[in-house]
């Protein structure tokens, strides 16, 4: 991997920019108001987040009305939401369901949405996991049936990231030349949809049931290929999401450590706390290197993005959670508190760490590509 | 000191050049070449001129060694018992030895004719380093040593030794140091192999029993040797944090899948090697990391903005390469029982033949990676105060003389 890990003015002036944003429109009080409401977030600031600063279509290619950037500057959008817990359908939309369309649709499909998504006009997800919790392509058992000239579509998915408000669903099924990915519109016939009560209340995620739900093919050949770097990029650019949200944990719990005293000292500067705020400056800076090391794998579309992928995820997952539990634990008994803001990183850390397979999932996905 | 001349790329390999038109590596000893690159100016090309130097910038120096390779299959590098001395002796002469000294010490430090080594740590004086407790007193024109220092790599093959002592009790500990260089084969040196629990001995113990030092050979003034110090300290731990392996899987990932692939695979349960393979994905996957934090931080260094992923290599290394050998030995399962290498008391350390003594020996050695060079406890001092800007700890013996604070 013929990495540099360079990041340019560029890169410091997209950081900057969309950190003062979020710092407006999603400070901790805006996180509370949304993770609150069913919807999951507020469609003004998503609009404006299209619009302003055209995060919304990052990653679409200008000729699809999005701004045609790539992972690294992806990578910096997804640290930035991650530090300030933004509550959005960024993840379903912007990156896992225009992945999915840049990768594996034909293109009229491509035409159709990708705008509509680069505008922040439309909600789509992808329906990928199925009730058994399985992130892996191998445990998709849903079945696409010919019927006319479309398809039709039967059975259960399950954790789509915001699927209760999604316009249109990408569903991925199995049909007679592999897995492929079928376009279901949220109003169509036969379509259910459930939200579920989530650990995260940041991060919304339905149930959908599909009950001979009309659909279209979009693209063709088995996408197993497809999907499964689709998978990884999406990963990829959870991970930088991560290592935001455990940096933030850091600095939550060193700038605690300096300014509580007890015994007539900052706690920090007792050597249990200290070192505890060391170890975490370690595995945060660790994190980020893997995290970085799979986005910019994923903006050259390099060979071993699969492996970078798998690494960081595997990593990432466990720096971050515990990144957010020992920021509880240094925060003491503030920190377990409703009021206090820690809750919201170890919900949102456990429930990254749990979506598209966990750490342990990944380390076995790592020692299957690594040979070990 | 950061005054540097400039001088073409082109210009300092023509120099080069010039230097294998008088002297070729293929046909020339490592001494006698290096002799000679020193009078040329290319030894270290970020000293002064006449020093071994050019006053160029120290990004020059590979300059110099790239087009050696170039010109010759044999390239004489820093001979390896010369590494403490060109990477601490030289440049603490250059900045506080006198002229008579630098015309005399650098260009034998430079040749490998005479080695040097460093003695700082003392039995009692281990992280805290500033406490130590030997003692140099003023007689006329010399100073009288008396003391014991440890863990001093090369000193059984030292010439000269850079010595931190006490020469003023009664101030504050790192009021009352001053740093001498002194002479290994002045009588009252006694230097005795330190044997650690690998059964070789990497370091000595070095006593002192009255050993005389010009005065000339106190470098910096009287009382400032914690300050001359703390420039080679600095320098150590860049030298240990080194990075892990330079290429995608190598170094310890390689080795300890090597040992995973050779594992009895009738002598593990199912249930077992999952476990283990867990492990040894673990430590795949840190010892990756460590190599793309270093990638990280040197591509953070050219940019201009390094931010601490450069600081944390030194813990994160000495923890993982623990990790890593823990789990090889685990590997091996029952074949860990045996140490075929034996522990006959040795001089001199490694040479170790094949992975699976390698991985038994490195067991033991990485005990010393969260010791050496600054303890792992002492790095998250540093990492939690100087990164972090957490406050330390109240000194309890910052403030009084050296000779009242309590001591094992």
């Amino acid at each position: 991997m013929a990495l540099d890990f360079s990041f340019t003015d560029e890169h410091e002036e997209l950081r900057a920019t969309v950190r003062a944003f979020l710092t407006a429109k999603s400070d901790e009080a805006a996180v509370r108001a949304q993770m609150a409401t069913e919807r999951g977030y507020d469609p003004a600031v998503w609009t404006q987040l299209a619009e302003q600063i055209g995060l919304a279509g990052l990653i679409v290619p200008e000729e699809h009305g999005g701004a045609g950037m790539g992972y690294v500057e992806l990578l910096v959008a997804m640290e930035e939401m991650g530090r300030a817990l933004l509550c959005a359908p960024y993840l379903g939309t912007a990156v896992f369901a225009a992945n999915a369309l840049l990768d594996c649709a034909d293109a009229s499909a491509q035409k159709e949405l990708l705008p509509e998504i680069a505008a922040g006009r439309a909600i789509v997800s992808v329906a990928h996991a199925e009730p058994g919790g399985r992130w892996d392509l191998a445990g998709i058992a849903m079945r696409a049936r010919a019927k006319g000239d479309g398809f039709e579509l039967d059975g259960t998915k399950a954790w789509v990231l915001d699927g209760h408000t999604a316009d249109v669903l990408l569903v991925v099924a199995r049909g007679d030349e592999g897995l492929g990915l079928y376009r279901v519109d949220a109003g169509a016939e036969g379509v259910t949809r459930t939200l579920v009560p989530t650990l995260d209340t940041t991060r919304k995620l339905a149930h959908v049931e599909l009950a001979a739900t009309p659909a279209t093919r979009i693209g063709s050949g088995d996408q197993t290929a497809n999907l499964e770097r689709v998978l990884a990029k999406t990963v990829a650019a959870l991970t930088a999401e991560q290592v935001g949200g455990a940096q933030r944990c850091l600095e939550m719990a060193t700038d605690y450590a300096k300014t509580r005293l007890q015994f007539g000292r900052p706690i920090g500067s007792y050597q249990a706390i200290k070192h505890k705020c060391a170890d975490m400056l370690v595995s945060v800076e660790l994190a980020k290197s893997a995290a970085y090391a799979a986005c910019f794998a994923a903006a050259e579309d390099d060979e071993e993005l699969l492996e970078a992928t798998a690494l960081a995820k595997a990593y990432c997952s466990e720096a971050y959670f515990t990144a957010a539990a020992d920021n509880i634990q240094i925060h003491g008994g503030m920190g377990f508190t409703w009021e206090h803001p820690a809750h919201l990183y170890l919900k949102r850390a456990k429930s990254t760490d749990l979506l598209f397979g966990d750490a342990a999932q990944h380390r076995e996905r790592l020692a299957d590509q690594v040979g070990i | 000191m950061s005054e540097y001349r400039t001088m073409s790329e082109e210009e300092l390999r023509e120099r080069t050049r010039a230097l294998l038109d008088v002297v070729h590596p293929e046909t020339t000893d490592s001494v006698r070449f290096r002799q000679v690159q020193y009078e040329h100016g290319l030894a270290w090309v970020h000293f002064p001129e006449g020093y071994g130097g050019l006053g160029l910038s120290p990004k020059m120096n590979v300059v110099v060694l790239d087009e050696i390779a170039k010109h010759s299959k044999v390239v004489h590098h820093d001979p390896p018992a010369s590494i403490i001395g060109i990477g601490m002796g030289a440049p603490v002469v250059l900045t506080y030895g006198s002229e008579e000294m630098k015309k005399r010490m650098l260009p034998k430090i430079f040749s490998g004719e005479e080695i040097w080594c460093q003695m700082f740590s003392e039995p009692s004086a281990g992280s805290d380093v500033a406490g130590l407790s030997t003692r140099a007193v003023r007689d006329g024109d010399e100073w009288v040593v008396n003391g014991q220092k440890v863990w001093t790599t090369v000193a059984h093959l030292a010439r000269w030794g850079m010595l931190l002592a006490r020469t003023n009790p009664d101030v504050p500990k790192h009021d009352g140091l001053s740093y001498f260089v002194v002479d290994m084969h002045s009588p009252g040196v006694d230097v005795r192999p330190l044997y650690q629990i690998t059964g070789e001995a990497e370091f000595n113990e070095v006593f002192f029993n009255d050993v005389r030092i010009p005065h000339d050979h106190l470098l910096g003034k009287e009382g400032q040797g914690w300050r001359v110090a703390i420039t080679t300290l600095m320098n150590e731990r860049v030298a240990i944090g080194g990075g892990g392996s330079k290429r995608k899987g190598g170094g310890a990932s390689a080795q300890l899948l090597e040992l995973w692939k050779g594992r009895e695979r009738d002598a593990l349960t199912p249930g077992q090697q999952a476990i283990l393979r867990d492990r040894v994905t673990r430590c795949y996957m840190e010892n990756e990391l460590l190599r793309l934090t270093a990638q990280r931080a040197r591509a953070a260094q050219k940019g201009g903005t390094p931010g601490p992923e450069g600081s944390v290599a030194k813990l994160a290394q000495a923890e993982i390469n623990k990790h890593t050998w823990e789990t090889g030995i685990d590997v091996l399962g029952a074949r860990g029982l045996s140490f075929e290498a034996g522990y006959e008391l040795r001089q001199g350390f490694g040479g170790i033949e094949g992975v699976e003594a390698l991985a038994k020996y490195l067991f033991l050695r990485s005990r010393a990676n969260s010791i050496e060079g600054g303890t792992s406890e002492i790095m998250r001092n540093i990492l939690g105060e100087r990164v972090l800007g957490l406050p330390g700890d109240p000194r309890v013996d910052k403030d009084i003389p050296w000779k009242d604070v309590p001591r094992s």
